[in-house]
């Protein structure tokens, strides 16, 4: 299905967020995800279910004011 | 002084961006003494470099201080906040919300809604807000112990636009910390700040853009110190007329 990374479109074969974190190559510990534009932690990203057309952000730490 | 029952030796906060290298922010950062760096969340890049980043910071041993830099609305602001928690580990945020994106200046509105939100669920909420004291009630009430009221806007480095109306707010809040936050641009206005009686300053472009940070951050920290210093020492008292500092009495006359 084809799902929004980031403001990327990309087509993935996981239907869970957290499976869709692994088949993207995004596995660092010090990541956090947001689906739809709310928070889903790391322990719920396993059951978290994926449907087309989602958005999904993925936060790194970056410097900041 | 003491935030959300953290004791802290420094008064001087210290943002992480804009410095002309890795090495010169953490450098910067010892310089500075701060014991609180702010950091940020931005979407992660294919070259993952946030980890990285994360790992140096976490060598410094400054406690981190998440911002929402960037967010314009309460649900950017809470989501961020959120995400940043799991992050850093942390359930302090510096919370932003901003209001215009040429100004910067807060949407205290939105603010004191989100400031509400993220008390409720248990964070420890750094509001930068401007010097407005109902705004500043509105946030104690939303849960705050702390107001971070700006001194210029954010990166503009022209000192405090408005000391009347910090000296304001260090009267109608006398036992809130108060800690300018953004405008800061040289020495003596981190000295003005303490002056006036702000618990603390939390400044990064005057430090990352100067001609030599590490320095500056080193400037920075003696500045907050002498301002802290000369406000518990109980500055004389402005005349507007000269007095002679040098007694009268007994002036010889040679005329």
């Amino acid at each position: 299905m084809k799902i929004t990374l980031n403001a990327e479109t990309r087509e993935i074969q996981a239907t869970t967020l957290d499976a869709a974190m692994r088949e993207l190559g995004l596995t660092s510990q010090a990541l956090a995800t947001a689906l739809n534009g709310a928070f889903v932690s790391r322990a719920k990203r396993a059951a978290t279910p994926l449907n087309e057309g989602d958005r999904i952000e993925v936060l790194a730490p970056m410097q900041g004011g | 002084m003491e935030i959300y029952g953290t004791k802290l030796n420094s008064r001087l906060f210290l943002g992480t961006a804009q410095y002309p290298s890795p090495k010169v922010l953490c450098a910067a950062i010892a310089a500075s003494s701060s014991e609180v760096i702010t950091v940020s969340l931005r979407r992660e890049t294919s070259e993952g470099t946030g980890t990285g980043f994360w790992q140096m910071l976490q060598e410094t041993g400054a406690r981190i201080l998440p911002n929402t830099a960037g967010c314009h609305t309460v649900q950017e602001a809470v989501t961020t906040a959120q995400m940043a928690r799991e992050i850093f580990d942390t359930d302090w945020i510096k919370l932003e919300v901003i209001g215009h994106a040429d100004s910067l200046q807060p949407d205290v509105f939105g603010l004191v809604e989100a400031a509400r939100i993220l008390s409720e669920d248990g964070f420890k909420v750094f509001p930068y807000t401007t010097e407005d004291l109902i705004v500043g009630e509105r946030l104690l009430q939303a849960g705050c112990d702390v107001l971070m009221p700006w001194g210029a806007p954010i990166g503009s480095g022209q000192g405090l636009r408005n000391p009347d109306g910090l000296q304001a707010m260090r009267a109608h809040f006398p036992d809130t910390p108060l800690i300018v936050d953004a405008g800061i641009g040289r020495p003596s206005d981190a000295t003005q700040a303490m002056e006036l009686g702000m618990d603390a300053v939390l400044l990064n472009t005057a430090v990352a853009k100067a001609g030599d940070p590490v320095k500056m951050a080193s400037a920075m920290a003696q500045a907050v110190t002498a301002g802290q210093m000369g406000y518990q020492a109980d500055p004389m008292p402005r005349r507007d007329m000269a007095v002679p500092s040098t007694p009268v009495l007994g002036l010889a006359e040679f005329a």
